[in-house]
This record gives C-alpha cells, sequence and structure tokens, in this order.
C-alpha cells in the first residue's frame, strides 16, 4: 500500500515550507516515525518523522523546492520488505550522516529571524505618524486595503501601517485613506526630496539586475538567485556594487537556506525600523561566579541539569524590566504596547545559523526553572524539534557573545522588542576598590534598545539595575 | 417595481404613458412603415397578433408577404430570414418565447454571426423574443439565454429596461447592418410605462446609460433588475449609501468607456443580473475591471443573481432563485462598508 509523506504544517500561518535534506534514498527501508526529511520554514527547521513503516518507493519533491503545505512530497510503500503489521520496536535513530553535528552550539551574538507580527492593536492618530516610511511589507504584517488604497498610498507617500482601517476586519478602505489624508498624514511634500533610491528601496521589489557584462576570465556571473519563498526579491538580497564586481577569480556559490534569509530579512528590517543605540556597563559577576562555583555539582547531581550563568543574567534582567516596563515593550505605529508578560528570548547559535526560543513568563520562574527551560529549548533547537510558538512573542532578548570570547558584543535588536542584552566574557580582571587593585570576575553588558521608544535615562537605569541584581546576589540557586 | 419616473426619456414627451409591449409594437409598426424590405417572420405572429400580442394588427397593415406565420421551427425561422437577408430584406424574427432561440443556435452561431466574417455576407436580422422570469412561466418558459449570444462574435445582444429604451433600440436594431439579438423581459411588458416621443428616434446600440448618479458604489445591471437596483438604491439613499445605478442596455458590445468612468467615481461595483451565475455578464464585467481598472478598486466586485439551477416551477422556489430588491439591498450594504 502507498502512502503519501506531506509537506506538513508546522504552525497555523505557515504555508509552505523547504525541504532542506531527504534523510532516505528511495528504496530505504524506514520505520514508523523515523526521520526522513528536514524542513525548514518561515518559522523553524524541523525534522519530519515517517508516516508509516515500509521503503521509501519515491521522492517527488527535491532538495531545495518550496511547496505549499499537505503538498505530497514522496511516497512509501508501506507493503514493502516487513511493513505489514506494525513494528513494537523503538523507530531507529537517524542515520548519522544526515543528522546535525551534536557538538553543542553555543549561544551567539545576534539578533534572531523570528518574524514579528502585527498585533490587531488600537490605531494610532494620523496626525502623529507622520515622517515615517513604509516598512518593507512582510509577511505576517500585511496590511488589508485594496488596489485603489495601495495606489493612493503610493501617490500620496501614505504609511499604510499608520492608517486606521476600519472597513471589514479592519480593512483600510478609500474613507480611510482620504480621512488620513485630509487630516494632515500625507507625506507627498517631504517624501518627493528624498532621493528615489532611499525613498523606494523599501516600497518598491527589486529589480533583477539587467545580464552584466561578460566576464573577461570566468564565465557571466550565474542568474540572480530569487529567496526561497515568498517570490519578489527582497530588499535585504541588494547588492551595493553591480553583480559582476563580485564574480572574479575562482568562487564557489552557496546559496543561502531560508532560515539564513529570513535572518538577512529580519536583520535589515529591524535596523531600518529601530534607531540603534547601545551602551556598555562592567560588572562585577564575583559574587555569582563564586555561588555557581559552589552549587553547580551538586545542582546538576539534584536536577540533572547544567547550571550556567545565563538563568542569573535571565533574572536580572527581568528585575530591569520590572522596573522599567518601557524596556518590554513594542512599539506599533504612534502606540506603544507594554507587554505585562516578560518573555525572554535567548539567541542559540545552530551550525546552520541562529534562532532565537523564548523562555516565556521568565518572572514567574526561579533559577532552576529558567534553566531547565532554557537548556530544553536550546537542545531541541539543535535538533530541529523546536516548535513555531517556542520562537514567538518574545518581549526582550538576551544574547551571549562572551561564549565565543567577545569582549563584548553591539546586537541588532529581535524584532518587535525595544531592547537586547549583549553579555561578554566573563573573565578575572584587576579592578580598583576602595583604592586597592583586586582580582575580580568581571563582564562587560551591553545593551542596544530603540531610542523611538527607550532614552538613554531609563536604558541606564535599567542597566544599572541589572548590574544591582547581580553584584549583590541573594537568592539561593539549590 | 412598476416605477416608470426613471427614463430620461419620460419628462418632456406629450401623450399618455405606453407599456413597454406597446413601445415594441410602435418601433415594429414604424420601420416597417419606413423601410419596405423590413418583414416579420415567426409563430403566431400574423392571424393571432403575437403570443403577447406584440404584432397585433401588423398583418392587417403590412399584408402576408411581409407578416409571415411558420410552423415551429426556430431553426427554420432564423435560416430563412438569413436568406432573406442575403437578399436584401432586412427580417425581424419573433421568438415566441425567447428559450427557444437554442432551436437555432446553429443557424445564430455558425452562419448568421458568421456570415460577414467568411464571406463579407452581413445578416442584418433582428430575432426577438419574450424572456426572463418572476411571472411563474417555469424552467421552459423564463429564460435569459442572453449570454450564450454575448459569447458569438459576430452578433449584437440588446437587453433593454424602459420602454422608451425597448422602441429606440429596436428600431436601431432594425437599421443595423449586424444580426442583432434582442431581448424583451416579459415582466416588464404591462408593468411600465412611460410617454414616448412623438417623432421618430432611435437609442444607440452599445451605450450604457446612467440612471442615477452616486458616488459610493455602483450597480451594473439590465433588464428586469435594473428597476430592482433603483429601488435597493432608493431604500439605501435613506441609510446614506449613495448608489450609481448603470443599465448596460447592449450587453454585446458593452459599454466599458460608461462603466470605467462610473467605477473611477464610485470604486465599487456590484453586477446584477437575472441570468444564472456562472458565465453570467457579471462575471465578464469583474474580469473586464480587474484588467482595466484594478487601481480604481477599493473592494471586490460582487454580484446578485439568479442561482445556478433551471428555473423552478413552484413560485416560492422561483422567488428564492431570482435576485430581488432586499438581495441587492444585502449586498449592496456589505460592499458598501467592505
Amino acid at each position: 500500500m502507498a502512502v503519501d509523506i506531506v509537506m506538513p504544517q508546522m504552525g497555523e500561518s505557515i504555508f509552505e515550507g523547504t525541504i532542506t535534506k531527504w534523510l532516505k534514498k528511495p528504496g530505504d527501508k524506514v520505520e514508523r516515525d523515523e526521520p526522513l526529511f528536514e524542513i525548514s520554514t518561515d518559522k523553524v527547521d524541523a525534522e519530519i518523522p515517517s508516516p508509516s513503516a515500509g521503503v521509501l518507493k519515491e521522492i517527488k519533491v527535491g532538495e531545495g523546492k518550496t511547496v505549499p503545505i499537505q503538498t505530497v512530497v514522496g511516497v512509501i510503500d508501506a507493503a514493502g520488505d516487513g511493513a505489514g503489521a506494525p513494528k513494537a520496536a523503538a523507530p531507529a535513530p537517524a542515520p548519522a550522516k544526515a543528522a546535525p553535528p551534536a557538538a553543542p552550539a553555543k549561544p551567539a551574538v545576534a539578533a534572531p529571524p523570528s518574524a514579528a507580527p502585527r498585533p490587531a492593536a488600537p490605531a494610532p492618530k494620523p496626525a502623529a505618524a507622520a515622517g515615517t516610511t513604509s516598512a518593507p511589507a512582510k509577511e505576517g504584517q500585511r496590511i488589508h486595503s485594496s488596489p485603489l488604497v495601495r495606489r493612493m498610498a503610493k501617490e500620496h507617500g501614505v504609511d499604510l501601517s499608520a492608517v486606521p482601517g476600519t472597513g471589514a476586519g479592519g480593512r483600510v478602505s478609500k474613507q480611510d485613506i482620504e480621512a488620513y489624508i485630509a487630516a494632515g498624514g500625507s507625506l507627498v511634500e517631504t517624501e518627493k526630496e528624498i532621493e528615489p533610491a532611499e525613498a523606494d528601496v523599501y516600497t518598491q521589489p527589486v529589480a533583477t539586475p539587467a545580464a552584466p557584462p561578460p566576464a573577461p576570465r570566468a564565465s557571466a556571473p550565474p542568474q540572480a538567485p530569487a529567496p526561497s519563498s515568498g517570490g519578489q526579491a527582497h530588499v535585504a538580497f541588494e547588492s551595493a556594487v553591480p553583480r559582476e564586481k563580485m564574480y572574479f577569480g575562482n568562487y564557489e556559490l552557496q546559496p543561502m537556506s531560508v532560515m539564513r534569509q529570513r535572518i538577512a530579512e529580519h536583520m535589515l528590517a529591524s535596523k531600518h525600523v529601530s534607531p540603534h543605540v547601545y551602551s556598555v556597563d562592567e560588572i562585577d559577576m564575583t559574587k555569582v561566579a563564586g555561588l555557581r562555583a559552589k552549587a553547580k555539582d551538586e545542582f546538576e547531581k539534584r536536577y540533572e541539569t547544567k547550571l550556567t550563568f545565563m538563568p542569573f543574567f535571565v533574572k536580572a534582567a527581568v528585575a530591569g524590566l520590572r522596573a522599567f516596563p518601557t524596556m518590554n515593550a513594542s512599539l506599533d505605529g504612534t502606540n506603544v504596547i507594554l507587554h505585562k508578560e516578560i518573555n525572554i528570548g535567548m539567541a542559540v547559535a545552530l551550525d546552520w545559523g541562529l534562532i532565537v526560543p523564548v523562555i516565556k513568563n521568565a518572572d514567574e520562574k526561579n533559577i532552576l526553572g529558567i534553566q531547565r527551560n532554557l537548556n530544553d529549548l536550546a537542545e531541541r533547537a539543535r535538533t530541529k524539534k523546536l516548535k513555531p510558538e517556542e520562537v514567538q512573542e518574545s518581549t526582550f532578548s538576551i544574547t551571549n557573545p562572551g561564549v565565543f570570547g567577545g569582549l563584548f558584543g553591539l546586537p541588532v535588536i529581535s524584532q518587535p522588542n525595544v531592547g537586547i542584552l549583549g553579555l561578554g566574557m566573563i573573565e578575572k580582571r584587576p579592578v580598583v576598590i576602595n583604592d586597592s587593585i583586586a582580582i575580580r570576575s568581571m563582564c562587560y553588558v551591553s545593551l542596544s534598545y530603540d531610542h523611538r521608544v527607550v532614552d538613554g535615562a531609563i536604558a541606564h537605569k535599567f542597566m544599572h539595575t541589572v548590574k544591582e541584581a547581580l553584584e549583590n546576589w541573594n537568592e539561593p540557586v539549590l | 417595481m412598476a416605477n416608470t419616473s426613471h427614463s430620461p426619456a419620460t419628462n418632456g414627451h406629450a401623450g399618455a404613458p405606453v407599456t413597454f409591449l406597446e413601445a415594441i409594437k410602435q418601433a415594429m409598426f414604424e420601420e416597417m412603415q419606413r423601410d419596405p424590405a423590413v418583414v416579420l417572420i415567426g409563430e403566431d405572429v400574423g392571424v393571432y397578433g403575437g403570443a403577447f400580442k406584440t404584432s397585433e394588427g401588423l398583418l392587417q397593415k403590412f399584408g402576408w408577404e411581409r407578416v409571415i406565420d411558420t410552423p415551429i421551427s426556430e431553426s427554420a425561422i432564423i435560416g430563412a430570414a438569413c436568406g432573406m437577408s442575403y437578399l436584401g430584406l432586412r427580417p425581424i424574427c419573433e421568438m415566441q418565447f425567447i428559450d427557444f432561440i437554442v432551436c437555432a443556435f446553429n443557424q445564430l452561431t455558425n452562419f448568421v454571426a458568421k456570415g460577414h466574417y467568411l464571406w463579407n455576407a452581413p445578416a442584418p436580422i433582428v430575432v426577438r423574443g419574450p424572456s426572463g422570469g418572476g411571472v411563474h412561466g417555469g424552467p421552459f418558459h423564463s429564460a435569459n439565454p442572453e449570454m450564450y449570444f454575448v459569447h458569438t462574435p459576430g452578433l449584437k445582444v440588446i437587453y433593454p429596461s424602459t420602454p422608451y429604451d425597448a422602441k429606440g433600440l429596436l428600431k436601431a436594431a432594425v437599421r443595423d447592418n449586424n444580426p442583432v439579438l434582442f431581448f424583451e423581459h416579459k415582466y416588464l411588458y404591462r408593468r411600465v410605462k412611460e410617454a414616448l416621443p412623438a417623432e421618430d428616434y432611435t437609442v444607440p446600440i452599445g451605450k450604457a446609460a446612467v440612471r442615477r448618479e452616486g458616488k459610493h458604489l455602483t450597480i451594473l445591471s439590465y433588464a428586469a433588475m435594473m428597476h430592482n437596483s433603483l429601488e435597493a438604491a432608493e431604500e439605501l439613499a435613506n441609510q446614506g449609501i449613495e448608489i450609481e445605478v448603470i443599465d448596460l442596455r447592449t450587453l454585446l458590445p458593452l459599454d466599458e468607456e460608461t462603466i470605467l468612468r462610473s467605477v473611477k467615481k464610485t470604486n465599487r461595483v456590484l453586477v446584477v443580473h437575472e441570468d444564472t451565475r456562472t458565465g453570467g455578464i457579471a462575471g465578464e464585467i469583474a474580469a473586464i475591471l480587474c484588467e482595466k481598472a484594478f487601481g480604481d478598486l477599493d473592494g471586490p466586485v460582487f454580484r446578485v443573481t439568479a442561482l445556478d439551477t433551471p428555473v423552478p416551477y413552484s413560485p416560492p422556489l422561483e422567488e428564492h432563485f431570482l435576485p430581488n430588491t432586499q438581495k441587492i439591498v444585502a449586498a449592496a450594504k456589505q460592499l458598501a462598508k467592505y
């Protein structure tokens, strides 16, 4: 009996997925639930288990192809060798060659590729939104309007995301945009003074570059690659120099993975919408380091999970976020959304990219709870077992360039947050205390924040709270 | 429905208001009188004066050579008329009920429609007959078969809604050198009346008429549903929704210019027709708007049409099957707040 293998739906807003790797060849035997292929979607990468035991008969969708969910990507012959009766045996592990390398990757600097969904929020007042330009249209951020409204928005230089929609389901109608323009929301006067390159770069799809002249030595540059999904070239893949100038000598072309593309898009979008400001503080971690050194063996024995510095930083960040709620926020038009949950996104470096799983309700957890949550998320990130909801709804994030030896890093904000902490390396340094030189475990901690929402005073007070919490740590860990 | 105040011709024309039927009869009478080449051919058009009495008195006036009763064969009527037209006559063919026009489908689509293209032999014939439902005529006497022919290049298709237009367009059809199909909605025959000009006049083929001005949305309709559309517009005017109602009048060729001008103004379009939904003119109009006015649309093109079934016998079922004023009001409201 032939059993269809379909592209699964990995989360509610996911409509397509890319097959990144087949772990079996046609003719290979598979057990039920044995990993069969790997996919990459906008939200997560995952291994997809076999729907049935049998023999992989046919691969219909090859590696690198993006298809809608429920598309049949292959067929299993369930009547194949010994597959008639369900087996009691545990599923065999994936072949070693196919599985991602098991070496534990460490959290890395940079912000996450998670999409920034636009929650239904109270509409901002039109007049106050002047001065913004259209952000790049993104999935999950789609504004419902109409061909007419989009045309009018373009003609009048109106950012549709700032226009309150009163049509069915919040759609921006002709009347809405007319009212908005009448209220002074149009940017058409100022927009005209902006150089076309700047004005259009986020509102128009990148044109496919004209065929470059033939290179003298090598053959002509290959066809400009298209992003794996979405169809339109994203501005993140625009080149600053003509394409033919990039191809010289010997080279190898490596197509970006879907995850890599999403990271690129997200990074550029974040830098585009958020004016980043950076502050760095030096924190004395001696007390925490001592506590951890004393407790870590017992901690691991008792709870069967490793104790790292990370939960201390999470708890300290929570203290700062509680004291300064504007750090735990998102910006929607001219409304600041102050989140009541404190959900901390933790950047996890992977051999094939980066993902930011989220510790939900971090303020309700103790050191053990955070550490367990963190280790579990990081482990499942590396084995591609994260669920889409586990990389969503962060309200603040932390990344750890120090683990790779960085003195400090200046990370890009993970949207839709307004701040991200970057942790530097913890090392012993001579410091002056009461006019004497002492050896202390020191750490540079940086904060990148969105100056639209957060000013320097708040940012520094927040950092001070984090510093105080860590330097005067008094919560037991065992 | 019998609101007769919509036609631009109502005011200023002397004389008693006449029915749609009377307007048809006047048009045929005047054209036969004007041009000896015009003849009438059909079932019971002579002695009996037509099933709906549209040709009453014509036999007495013009004689049996010009008012010709035929056997029950629509194919023969059209075929004969086509031959007559090649020999210089300008026949008007009556289908006793327009439903039966499909019996002459081959004659119309393969010969009449193609003659001009293939061997430079235009067939200046008019095929007219009572169409449409709402009078409990059942599945064989209520049809709206216009779209079979709108899909046939080489024909012209007219479907008027007022006595003034019926007369003016029928006279224009008789004078046109192309084959013209002329649909007369039988619900309107005795229900709408208006005073007509005393002098000779025609209404141009291929021109729609703006029956009511509005700015919030446009209803495109024709024939009986044009009147329901006007009623709906009236009702919604009281709720602050100003609807522009356009009477298409001619379906082939379609007056795209008038349609596009209105869409540019109102940005929302509802097409109302009594024909069944799938393959109706509304779909064609939606496609034209997508191609030529996409940037003017502030909402999807909505349709109010009959259901995709034969016209039911049962009066309650027929009521359910047909569009009506309330269905138009509901769709227009939904579109207005889309």
